[in-house]
């Protein structure tokens, strides 16, 4: 799991030489995350932990943990689209969807 | 070492092609380019040219074959023309995108409809914006001469564009033209063997070349095309410096012909130019101050070397061989205007589909800017009177 992005995702930084123009060297997914324009944002003040977000969404992108070290409800920000389903499922309204940082700050 | 030979400018497009060791050739027959496709075949059967030739269906093969040629590292040929070079169309963006600097002559001709055979630039203007440099010959001698000049220029690591050379069908391509044809050696020091500075088609070193790419990046690839196209004036330039090292012709993005003291000059392209320049000899005899601009590299546009041929010049014309629909005026003129910003640059049409752009047309042109009668519409300089009443049929 991963705060939002804040750069475009590309390793090409830590590389010496670059190609110029479409070319994958390295066989990976593409991360859909980077769709993303709009970001789910839970009041985990108000969250009962019942899972209904997590059974929703259509990427599976989500996970609810209840109790440990690691409580909260947390998403991989790598491939979540930000289609705001789990925000309308969610029986306590307690997500919100908020706007990727920079898209709307005028 | 040159030698003098009599050919015409499908002959020095063969011999250009041949003389950069092209290993590849995947060039589909039309006119009236066709003479491309015959030379470089018997060169091969003579074995003159080291070269696979395939025979392809289309100028869609012509093309893909030519890309996945040159990705396995060698220089790969292919040449087209009007409807061809239209149906090219989709795999020249991959050339471009992909930064594979493929060097195609284009021999100019008018695109349907009406059906026609000749000469216009609206086939390469259609290409204008879509990644490949561009460069306008006016005589075989160019012709070849500036696919060297393509060829060290595309394959620059600080440029890797695909480059047209074009020139003007029938006027150039089939016209017979004494040139001075260098020597191998002399062209292989001039144009070293091509090292690929980009990706590349290798078993060993496999990649997944032009794969569909995320909106996150694409915006940041065409600005790396459009940073190469931004150093493309200079890197020209370099290499026309050296061309005349070597082969002792002079080469520029633009030739001014008596622009300095002009009070009007015509901005031309191609086979036009020299016409232009015969006029402006006669017209100069006859005491007007005229001059003749002519632009060699359309792709990049020089506009530097435009502003300051004309900084002097009270009135401007330019000549687009092309009609630009929907536009005020033609493609050409619609850049020199924005170059130019609030200098009067009056647009001309004419020598489409062969017609010639003789003397008197030029004269006609140069009359209106003498006059000072320039006006934000463009006009059709040879336009028969009768245009709107040409096919009378029974009602």
């Amino acid at each position: 799991m991963q705060l939002q992005h804040k750069e475009p995702a590309t390793d090409c930084k830590n590389t010496k030489r670059y190609y110029v123009g479409p070319v994958a060297t390295e066989f990976v997914a593409t991360k859909t995350g980077i769709w993303r324009t709009e970001r789910p944002d839970v009041a985990i003040e108000n969250c009962s932990f019942c899972g209904t977000c997590r059974k929703h969404c259509p990427t599976d992108v989500i996970i609810v943990e209840k109790d440990g070290d690691n409580r909260g409800v947390h998403f991989d920000w790598d491939y979540c689209k930000g289609c705001g389903i789990c925000a309308n499922v969610c029986p306590k309204k307690c997500i919100a969807m908020i706007p990727e940082a920079g898209a709307c700050d005028l | 070492m040159s030698s003098r030979i009599l050919t015409d400018g499908n002959g020095a497009a063969s011999l250009g092609l041949k003389l950069a060791r092209i290993r590849v050739v995947s060039a589909y027959p039309i006119t009236p380019q066709s003479p491309i496709s015959e030379k470089l075949a018997d060169y091969v059967v003579d074995g003159t040219l080291d070269a696979k030739y395939i025979r392809v269906e289309s100028e869609h093969s012509a093309m893909s074959c030519a890309i996945g040629a040159q990705l396995t590292g060698v220089r790969a040929g292919t040449a087209t023309s009007s409807v061809g070079l239209a149906l090219m169309h989709e795999v020249l963006g991959v050339a471009a995108g992909c930064r594979i600097p493929i060097v195609m002559p284009v021999v100019n001709r008018s695109l349907v409809s009406p059906w026609s055979l000749w000469c216009d630039h609206q086939d390469s203007m259609a290409e204008r914006d879509g990644g490949w440099m561009q460069l306008y010959a006016e005589s075989a001698q160019e012709v070849l001469d500036l696919i060297l000049i393509a060829y060290r220029t595309s394959e620059d690591a600080r440029i890797q564009l695909p480059t047209m050379v074009c020139l003007d069908g029938f006027f150039l391509s089939h016209m017979s033209d004494a040139i001075f044809l260098p020597d191998q050696d002399t062209v292989d020091s001039f144009l070293p063997p091509y090292v690929s500075h980009n990706f590349h088609l290798d078993p060993d070193d496999p990649m997944f070349i032009n794969d569909l790419t995320p909106t996150s990046e694409f915006t940041e690839m065409r600005y790396q095309q459009a940073v190469a196209f931004d150093k493309a004036p200079e890197v020209l330039a370099e290499v026309m410096a050296d061309f005349q090292k070597t082969f002792g012709r002079e080469y520029s993005l633009t030739e001014a012909y008596r622009c300095d003291d002009a009070e009007a000059v015509i901005v031309t392209l191609g086979s036009m130019s020299g016409t232009g320049k015969y006029t402006v000899d006669l017209l100069r005899e006859q005491g007007k101050r005229v001059g003749i601009l002519k632009i060699t590299s359309f792709r990049p546009f020089p506009a530097e070397q435009i502003k300051s041929a004309l900084a002097n010049v009270g009135t401007v014309g330019v000549i687009d061989r092309s009609a630009g629909f929907g536009a005020q005026v033609g493609p050409v003129a619609t850049e020199v205007r924005a170059t130019l910003r609030g200098k009067p640059v009056q647009g001309f049409i004419a020598g489409l589909a062969g017609r010639d752009i003789s003397p008197a047309v030029f004269k006609k042109a140069f009359t209106r800017l003498l006059d000072n009668e320039t006006t934000e519409h463009v006009e059709w300089l040879d336009l028969k009177e009768d245009a709107l009443t040409l096919r009378e049929v029974r009602s």
